[in-house]
């Protein structure tokens, strides 16, 4: 689904993605973890296509599409979707309005028809009740004045309902506390399916404890340094990251 | 001076014409007051950049075309409604053609009983009495030359009087629309609005014209508000892109008086709109709430002016702008609190979205405090689309357009939703998607 190949990347004239290749199929769920400054974040946010990241190298194909030739609407109409790290506070734009325009769209490029607000409510009112989403957050300007743990739901609330694809989820963990991270991965869960692929990129192993991958990667100054499966993550969270960084030093050593 | 004098020279002529034509029947007091105004304008002159009012308003364009007043209501029907902006079938109306009263196009069928609205004109001649304490009252002739010119060739407009007591619940419109039919026309609508004691009424004032009516249209609204008498008032403005709009309101209140203006200007090559309230009563409550956008090299500048004379009175004023291409926008506000208006409480924000590189606002909020236990505050800022919004917006599958369309409108938000009027809050909605940049 996902086919990552040298991918370079800046943002000014800071390199910041310095050769990453990784390839996911449909039905996986890949973790991507490292160090704050190690481009997680990057490659999230150029897989979706933020334009302040320039791609310098490399490529990216999705479903047999040139991601990085798509702008970014495109590629949500295709089923890409990130979670926001920041989840952007819009003042004056309404929570159903917005998620409304986003559904419709999706709706539109796949030539399904556009849903009335009526439908649009019953389709949302049961992928509330999985995230704990009150009907009065929806009714409120998007993420506006949310806390912190309310606009990580209400990212994976939009998830739910727009139904993607490939799903990067950028450090929806960090700043939550134990039961709103529960609520989360079990929002998360619940879209796990043979079709659709997930990416969670987090700082901390305890977020894999709900959400578990089948691949965890270890990203370091822009590169991919350890690929392994779910207990890498463990080993990491046992060892810190400077095991990593430690052996990395040692191998380019020898 | 020359200069300005001898474009006034054709005006000349025009004045003395129009004090004839209704010498016969208007009332003694009317033609001192039209020579009186007439001799101040001459003596002003138009304003130029070296006038302080209108430093940032160059209205050379507007002084150099010829327009020529319409000495009667031109040939029109129906179908010079048609696709003309707010007008509703639903309320009354009384419509002004050129800036003259249309019995055709005019509905009086609801308006409640008690409740006087019509022509200036026909007050004039039937029953001047009504109007010899309020027209001209208010209006400034002396330091206003658009407002003098208008006060010279006063010939006709609206009067709404309401009687003391009295709820009007539907809204009464007022349309000035201005047709090409003689070429470039100038008209000088005149609105008196007189609010009796604890009446409540709502009036939509708008100019409105076909796209690529060349027009000049320079109003003058008097607006009195009675003792603890409510009055909202619409003004909207969707002339053709090509007009020109020179606009002042000047607004008495009585106590415990409560006056909230919504201004919205959509339309007009050069557009001035001037707000004058004088809080003159004690208790008065005062909002003034604006909306302003334009477009290619459209000027629009908003002057407001709110005199808190005395005590526990309270003003509130918003005024958005968005500005694209090489639109220009002018924001002035003043705020004076006289020494006696203590417990005054002021608020005044002007926000500004550019959305283009070549867009221009001078902003310039001017409080003056004499009095010391009051609060005033204003603000003003001057930003861009956020472009985090926007990528969160496509991120989510919204197209660019849509999401600067949906950015533009949240902008202007919270003015729009204080429009209490539901069809004109849905119409302005649309027109303001219709309008912005990618709108369809």
């Amino acid at each position: 689904m996902l086919d990552i190949k040298n991918l370079h990347a800046k943002v000014g004239n800071n390199e910041i993605l310095k050769g990453i290749n990784l390839k996911v199929n449909a039905g996986e769920v890949h973790a991507i973890m490292g160090p704050n400054g190690s481009g997680k974040s990057t490659l999230a946010n150029v897989l979706a296509g933020r334009s302040a990241y320039e791609v310098t190298n490399g490529s990216v194909y999705y479903s047999g599409q040139d991601l990085l030739e798509m702008s970014p609407e495109d590629r949500a109409r295709e089923g890409v979707f990130l979670a926001f790290q920041y989840p952007v506070e819009i003042p004056g734009v309404n929570n159903t309005y917005f998620l409304k325009a986003a559904l419709n769209a999706i709706r539109k490029h796949r030539g399904e028809e556009q849903l009335d607000a009526m439908d649009f409510l019953a389709l949302t009112r049961q992928k509330m009740k999985i995230l704990h989403i009150d009907e009065s957050l929806l009714k409120r300007p998007v993420n506006e004045g949310f806390s912190g743990g309310e606009k990580k739901r209400n990212e994976i609330f939009q998830m739910a309902v727009l139904e993607p694809k490939l799903a990067i989820l950028d450090e929806t963990d960090s700043g939550l506390d134990i039961d709103a991270l529960r609520v989360v991965a079990e929002g998360v869960n619940a879209l796990r399916s043979p079709d659709r692929a997930i990416i969670v990129v987090t700082h901390y192993q305890r977020l894999l404890d709900y959400i578990v991958p089948e691949f965890v990667h270890v990203l370091s100054e822009g590169r991919i340094v350890k690929s392994g499966g779910k207990e890498l993550a463990l080993d990491l969270e046992e060892k810190g990251y400077s095991w990593i960084e430690d052996e990395i030093k040692q191998l380019t050593t020898v | 001076m020359n200069n300005t004098l001898e474009k006034n020279a054709f005006y000349t002529s025009d004045f003395q014409a129009s004090l004839d034509r209704k010498s016969g029947s208007a009332p003694s007091w009317l033609a001192p007051l039209k020579k009186a105004a007439f001799s101040r304008f001459t003596e002003m002159g138009y304003p130029t950049r070296h006038h302080e009012e209108w430093r940032f308003t160059i209205i050379t364009p507007l002084l150099d075309k010829r327009f020529v007043l319409a000495t009667e209501v031109p040939n029109h029907d129906e179908s010079d409604l048609d696709g003309l902006a707010f007008i509703s079938q639903d309320f009354p109306r009384l419509v002004f053609v050129n800036g003259r009263y249309s019995e055709k196009l005019s509905v009086t069928t609801g308006i409640p009983g008690g409740v006087r609205a019509g022509s200036i004109a026909q007050v004039l001649q039937n029953e001047p009495s009504l109007l010899e304490n309020h027209l001209g009252r208010n209006a400034d002739i002396e330091s206003q030359p658009f407002t003098a010119l208008n006060t010279a060739f006063l010939e006709d407009g609206a009067v709404v009087i309401i009687p003391a007591g009295k709820i009007v619940e539907q809204p009464i419109q007022v349309v000035y629309i201005s047709v090409e039919q003689i070429n470039q026309p100038i008209s000088h609508p005149r609105t008196l609005i007189v609010a009796g004691e604890n009446s409540q009424s709502t009036i939509i004032e708008s100019y409105v014209s076909k796209q690529g009516t060349v027009s000049f249209s320079n109003a003058v609204t008097e607006v009195a508000v009675g003792a603890n008498a409510v009055v909202d008032h619409y003004k909207l403005q969707r002339e053709s892109e090509t007009a020109y709009h020179i606009g002042s309101m000047a607004i008495t209140m009585a106590r415990n008086a409560n006056f909230s203006s919504h201004s919205l200007t959509l339309g007009g090559a050069i557009t001035r709109n001037e707000v004058t309230a004088l809080l003159g009563n004690e208790g008065c409550e005062c909002t003034l709430n604006g909306v302003y956008l334009a477009d290619g090299a459209r000027v629009v500048d908003n002057h407001t002016s709110i005199d808190h004379a005395m005590p526990h009175c309270n003003s509130h004023e918003v005024y958005k702008g968005i500005l694209d291409d090489k639109a220009h926008g002018v924001f002035n506000g003043k705020i004076f609190v006289r020494q006696d208006a203590q417990k005054t409480d002021a608020k005044q924000t002007n926000k500004t979205l550019l959305l283009s590189e070549d867009a221009q606002i001078n902003t310039k909020p001017q409080l003056e405090i004499f009095a010391d236990d009051v609060k005033c505050t204003h603000g003003a800022t001057i930003g861009q689309l956020n472009e985090e919004a926007l990528f969160y917006l496509r991120a989510r599958g919204i197209g660019l357009d849509d999401a600067r369309s949906m950015l533009i409108h949240a902008f202007a938000s919270d003015v729009i939703d204080r429009i209490k009027i539901v069809s004109l809050r849905e119409e302005i909605d649309m027109l303001l998607f219709e309008l912005l940049p990618g709108g369809s």
